[in-house]
């Protein structure tokens, strides 16, 4: 049960990432765009994300319920060390998820929507950008249950070079991810067209700022290197990433959107596995060499028992209204019925 | 402000902001499937009207509960670490549920709000019903976490240990039953009176008379039901407490001495240095007679519990009796209205029953807070009843202070900001709603 309980675990973050990477991307996308073009992006993004905007979120629930049910001193020693990123990613998704229906939802449409958009448009930089502080830390030895003052304890904890970067990494990588995918929303060519070189751009970023990551690492003694290219699976996963990323980029001058998507959702797959294979079950690794690992610091069997038969239950009502939301959606929208304001 | 305080106080504000939200989302979309199904019945667009105003407004409160709900389950450990490294896998079968039961909430929701002539009308109708079930089993469930708390079950501790772990125990604890029963009440009779209110100002004020008693209507009904079922399952949970939680239970009535035939307190202002109450009503032996249906019996009173165990006794009792005062009110109007629908339709039009549910509007979630208010600081010293005490779960971080006044700032402009919505929401009830033909009406 305990690796049921782990596969769902991977399963959530790595769908949050994908799903509410791309939703958070799509914030950031709008915050780059330019002024007169803004509307359109909206409108693409809304009539895209809207109907599965609050279940892309609910990943990060279940996740969350997973590691305070299941892996409960995993869960506190992250709150307590990263107090601070933590309260400013709730922050970020307070501010991002009432803009987002309020922008939506505002029976009378003047000068509040600037705004609502101006506080959706930066909490869809800034929460994603806390969200990689926080995965950065948790593998940068940093956290050191140990210190004795303030700054040792909660701010070093996370406030390094190393986090920092995959904090941007992320943000990068949403970005694309959002590109790509509204690229395959839109029905007209210009659209089309602003898309594909938002997604260049970001993907460009993504590349700076994955080289950001591996200084850093590099500088801050942290064994990144070791860690993609230690092993088998990190190899050839970080070359199937590589060899995709070529493809990708063919892809986009033709805008192939079906495939494109693909691509993208496996490129990120990729890396979020090289990234956790390798140092799998210590999901936290602190200062000074210790770990937690998800195979020691687990809950009681029973408690793992009733919550893999939650998950299991769960999913079994889940994962089927959750596709035929998607499928319906995409069957409308791709026919272009009607249109939300 | 120290920080065990300023922790306790950001738990409470996120509580009672949350709590407001949960009870809408629970209860809405009752009321829209019962709009919606009189729309699909009888083809009077009124009706469909009625539906989608109540779904705009929905998906802000949905939206806003969402978000303060999910930071509800970081703060569990960004405040009380220690309690969640230990409390979490015993009482956490509950929130894996509630997992579920979100999701589907959220995917029913996705359906209903975008799907509006996309799909078969009744299948649309049924995501509608799918969205309201699924709330209540997340309240109920949740409610059964903090039940928990109350009446710790499903694991034994010996030596500061935390053995023979059963969630499944954990879940099924005595006092979920009453807790769960008179939450779900409550939803329905705050989340009812404060819907039936705003729109019986509007009657009053003469302004889209049709619409607004319609929907009056369907709010009302609800309203009335639960208010009247609410005092008895209040006196359900009352018993209860008294059983488990005698302390909480002397706070609740401010009672200091341990007795017979002990008098019922309305009001009154409880001493703790003195143990006395000034200025109360008794009603001699009404509380015995209460708890154990026997004038005589014996209650126990807070002196019969250590004096490090006590609750705070002045906000329980004022708590408790705001709670009381409120529902014995959302009664008298609940029956008056029932009474107007079978026997004495004139009532139905008066200014004077509209004018009354009109001030009733905000007296259902003061109830809610204030019982709720009622169970948690009743529980103290205790975070989990006899096991843990909340200054021992508290988190080490210091200046939790800011913390809190950073949440302060947020929850006020976020409820600044939703308040002014709604009274944009119903401002353009004219606009959106009752002149236009239904066929201007397909988008929202
Ligand atoms: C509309 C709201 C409302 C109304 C009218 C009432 N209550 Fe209540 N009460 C609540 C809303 C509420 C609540 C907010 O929902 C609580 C908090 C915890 C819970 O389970 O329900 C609660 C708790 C609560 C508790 C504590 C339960 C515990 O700690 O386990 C008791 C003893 C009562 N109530 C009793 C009453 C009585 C005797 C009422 C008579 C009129 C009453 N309530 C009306
Ligand atoms: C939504 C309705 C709720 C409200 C309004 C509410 C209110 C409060 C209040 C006022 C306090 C502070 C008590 C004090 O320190 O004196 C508190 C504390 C707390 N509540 Fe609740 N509560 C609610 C539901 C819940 C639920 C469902 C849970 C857990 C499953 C919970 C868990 C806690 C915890 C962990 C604390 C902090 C520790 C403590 O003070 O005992 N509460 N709540
Ligand atoms: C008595 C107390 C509570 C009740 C009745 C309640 C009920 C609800 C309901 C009905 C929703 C759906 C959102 C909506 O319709 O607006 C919701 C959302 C949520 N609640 Fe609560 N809740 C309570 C306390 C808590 C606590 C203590 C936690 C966390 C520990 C919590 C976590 C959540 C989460 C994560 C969501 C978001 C789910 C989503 O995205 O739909 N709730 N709650």
């Amino acid at each position: 049960m305990l690796y049921v309980i782990i596969c769902f675990l991977w399963a959530s973050i790595w769908l949050y990432l994908l799903l509410g990477g791309a939703d958070f991307g799509a914030g950031i996308l709008e915050l780059f765009t330019s002024k007169g073009n803004r509307d359109k992006t909206r409108d693409t993004m809304y009539q895209a994300i809207g109907p599965v905007w609050e279940a892309n979120h609910m990943w990060l629930i279940i996740a969350i319920v997973i590691l305070f049910v299941g892996f409960p001193v995993i869960y506190s020693t992250m709150s307590v060390y990263l107090h601070i990123p933590l309260t400013v990613m709730l922050l970020g998704i307070i501010a991002r998820g009432t803009a987002f229906a309020f922008r939506h939802y505002d029976a009378v449409v003047d000068d509040m929507q600037v705004l609502y958009n101006r506080i959706f448009t930066w909490s869809s930089l800034i929460t994603p950008l806390f969200l990689g502080i926080i995965a950065g830390s948790t593998v940068s030895s940093t956290i050191n249950p140990d210190a004795n003052n303030f700054l040792d304890a909660y701010v070093f904890s996370w406030l390094s070079f190393f986090s920092v970067a995959v904090g941007l990494f992320t943000v990068a990588i949403c970005a694309f991810l959002a590109a790509i995918y509204l690229i395959g929303e839109t029905n007209n060519d210009t659209d089309k067209k602003r898309f594909i070189s938002k997604a260049r751009i970001a993907n460009i970023a993504a590349v700076i700022f994955g080289g950001m990551v591996f200084t850093a690492a590099w500088k801050e003694g942290i064994p990144l290197v070791d860690w993609i290219f230690g092993n088998a699976v990190g190899i050839a996963a970080i070359t199937a990433a590589s060899l995709s990323l070529v493809l990708l980029w063919y892809l986009l001058l033709k805008g192939k959107t079906k495939v494109l998507r693909i691509l993208a959702g496996f490129q990120v797959t990729m890396i979020l596995i090289t990234t956790t294979f390798k140092h799998f079950p210590n999901i936290v690794i602190l200062k000074g060499g210790g770990h937690l690992s998800l195979m020691e610091h687990h809950g009681h069997d029973k408690t793992l028992q009733a919550l893999g038969m939650a998950l299991l239950l769960g999913s079994l009502f889940i994962l089927p209204a959750l596709f035929y939301l998607i499928y319906s959606f995409q069957k409308k929208t791709a026919a272009g019925t009607d249109h939300h304001h | 402000m120290n920080d065990f305080l300023a922790a306790r106080s950001q738990m409470a504000l996120s509580l009672g902001f949350h709590i407001v939200f949960s009870c809408i989302g629970m209860v809405m979309p009752f009321f829209m499937a019962v709009a919606h199904y009189y729309w699909l019945k009888t083809g009077n667009d009124v009706y469909k009207n009625v539906t989608k105003a109540w779904s705009k407004g929905v998906a802000i409160f949905f939206a806003t509960g969402a978000v303060s709900g999910t930071v509800l389950s970081f703060e569990l450990g960004l405040l009380w670490p220690n309690f969640m490294k230990h409390a979490g896998p015993i009482f956490g079968m509950p929130f894996s549920l509630e997992g579920t039961a979100f999701f589907i909430e959220a995917i029913a929701l996705g359906f209903f709000l975008y799907g509006w002539g996309r799909f078969n009308k009744w299948f649309h109708w049924f995501t509608g019903v799918i969205v309201g079930v699924s709330g209540l089993v997340s309240g109920i469930l949740v409610v059964a976490a903090n039940a928990w708390m109350n009446s710790p079950a499903g694991f034994d501790y010996i030596n500061g240990e935390y053995v023979n772990i059963d969630p499944i125990k954990a879940m099924f604890n005595d006092a979920w039953f009453s807790q769960a029963l008179h939450m779900c009440l409550a939803a329905f009779a705050a989340t009812g009176f404060a819907v039936a209110g705003v729109h019986a100002l509007m009657i009053v004020r003469k302004s889209h008379v049709q619409f607004h008693t319609k929907a009056f209507r369907i709010a009302a009904i609800f309203a009335a039901v639960a208010a009247i079922l609410q005092p008895l399952s209040g006196d359900i949970s009352a018993k209860d407490v008294a059983k488990r939680q005698p302390a909480k239970l002397a706070a609740m009535e401010a009672h200091f001495h341990t007795g017979k035939k002990v008098p019922l307190i309305i009001g009154g202002i409880p001493d703790e240095s003195t143990q006395t109450v000034k200025y109360a009503m008794e009603l001699p032996g009404l509380l015995s007679f209460m708890i154990a249906e026997d004038f005589n019996a014996e209650v126990k009173g807070l002196d019969s519990i250590p004096k490090e165990d006590h609750p705070p006794v002045a906000i329980t009792h004022y708590a408790f009796q705001v709670m009381v005062g409120m529902g014995m009110i959302m009664m008298l109007a609940g029956v008056l209205y029932l009474i107007g629908l079978w026997r004495k339709k004139r009532w139905l039009e008066s200014n004077w029953l509209l004018r009354f549910f009109v001030i009733c509007t905000p007296l259902g979630f003061i109830a809610v807070e204030a019982g709720w208010t009622v169970t948690e600081v009743g529980r103290q010293p205790w975070i989990i009843h006899g096991i843990m005490r909340t200054a021992d779960a508290v988190t080490p971080m210091p200046g939790i202070n800011y913390s809190f006044y950073l949440f302060t700032a947020v929850y006020m402009s976020l409820a600044v900001i939703v308040t002014f919505m709604l009274y944009r929401q119903i401002k353009m009830v004219g606009k959106l709603y009752d002149i236009t033909p239904a066929s201007h009406l397909t988008t929202h």
